[in-house]
């Protein structure tokens, strides 16, 4: 792991300011961030940890049926909250049906929508891969590539988005709330716009129209965690 | 640049200077406190073996960086005893040969003495199963684990129901 310096904000203006020195980044559960340091896949020179920052560790139930998700609240307390498991139990499962329990007890919804692909090509530095190195081509695409993506790639990256969580967060229409150096704007649920953005949080919006969905009422597997005990 | 962070650790505040942020939470317990229980298997999140609870849920702590604790409660595999009594986990493991070599049980065991107090497993061997599926055993002891695991939820809710008593 490259050497690094740290910081710990006491708000999300001061999180905001620090992340516009160049070679930054946020640290919040750290799963996903650790690992590709680790790794050496990617090396920021300084970490801004946001995982204390006042307010952002909420699940807001809203007037109009629908929910607000801090951006630090962490994958188990989502998935577990008793709103979410009820009345979006979409979400409760695509959440659990990810990692493992310490890994959820320490990831954050936020870290879990910015998480870098998954894709092998990505985490091999040996390979040619243009989300780790822009330029170098994508070797993903003469390679082993059966599990990347069928629809919505391109000639430069085949790769999928990781995210469990961001799938069912796209069938319900939510917008994510973010903040940068240009201030705080709410975009729709797509992934790549928000990525030097700090993320603050995600407003999930129930509609009737969509409880035929399959995402909407999943099965109910026998030994889903989140279904309670008999 | 030092940085100075204080963490209970089983029961006891320790405060450590660290000199350097990449130290994680896994690597400060073994490495500067002697704590070596828990143990660094893969050290990317995969395998479990290191796995301590923080403020009372489990985690890796291979992929926590130690200076992010600053304030939590940490306990690890050397914090479960009550004096020479072991923990009903501990003792379940022992009574159903839930290991063979070893070197993933501390993990195991503070795994499950998470799922216990995270109360949706129960004793359904399945759902113990889908719970400890963060802990890789390479010995193939995972029968004797769910047996443990089980027991071990069972006798813990008895005890409980008997002090409610």
């Amino acid at each position: 792991m490259n050497r690094f310096d740290y910081v710990r904000p006491a708000t999300v203006s001061e999180a905001v300011a620090a992340a516009g020195v160049p070679g930054s980044a946020y640290l919040a559960g750290g799963t996903n961030l650790l690992d590709l340091m680790k790794g050496g896949i990617v090396s920021p020179q300084r970490l801004i940890d946001v995982s204390r920052l006042p307010g952002l560790d909420r699940i807001e139930p809203l007037p109009d049926g629908g929910v607000r998700i801090g951006a630090c609240v962490r994958n188990a307390d989502l998935a577990y909250d008793p709103t979410v498991s009820k009345c979006f139990p979409a979400v409760a499962e695509a959440l659990l049906s990810g990692a493992s329990a310490q890994l959820r007890n320490a990831a954050t919804v936020g870290g879990n929508l910015l998480q870098r692909t998954r894709c092998a090509y990505f985490y091999d530095p040996a390979s040619a891969c243009n989300k780790r190195q822009p330029g170098s081509g994508c070797d993903a695409r003469g390679g082993e590539n059966r599990l990347y993506a069928v629809l919505g790639w391109s000639q430069s990256c085949i790769a999928t988005h990781p995210s469990d969580f961001c799938v069912p967060l796209a069938a319900l229409d939510a917008m994510v709330e973010i903040e940068g150096q240009a201030g705080r704007r709410e975009v729709a649920r797509k992934i790549s716009t928000c990525c030097p953005a700090l993320l603050r949080s995600a407003r999930a919006c129930w509609r009737r129209a969509s409880s035929s969905w399959p995402f909407a009422y999943p099965a109910q597997r026998r030994g889903s965690p989140h279904t309670p005990a008999t | 640049m030092s940085l100075s962070i204080t963490l209970m650790i089983n029961g006891t505040q320790r405060t450590v200077d660290l000199d350097d942020p990449r130290v994680t939470l896994l690597d400060l317990l073994r490495e500067r406190l002697d704590l070596t229980g828990t143990k660094k298997g893969c050290d990317r999140g995969q395998c479990g073996a290191c796995t301590v609870l923080l403020d009372g849920r489990r985690i890796n702590s291979c992929l926590a960086l130690a200076v992010s604790q600053d304030g939590a409660e940490v306990l690890t595999i050397e914090g479960l005893t009550q004096g020479e009594a072991l923990h009903p986990v501990q003792a379940a493991f022992i009574a159903h040969d839930a290991f063979q070599c070893g070197f993933c049980t501390p993990g195991q065991i503070m795994s499950a003495v998470g799922l216990i107090q995270e109360g949706w497993a129960a004793d359904d061997p399945e759902r113990v199963r889908e719970g400890m599926s963060g802990n890789l055993c390479r010995c193939g002891a995972y029968r004797g684990i769910t047996e443990a695991v089980v027991e071990a939820q069972r006798s813990l809710a008895q005890a409980e129901r008997k002090e409610a008593a």
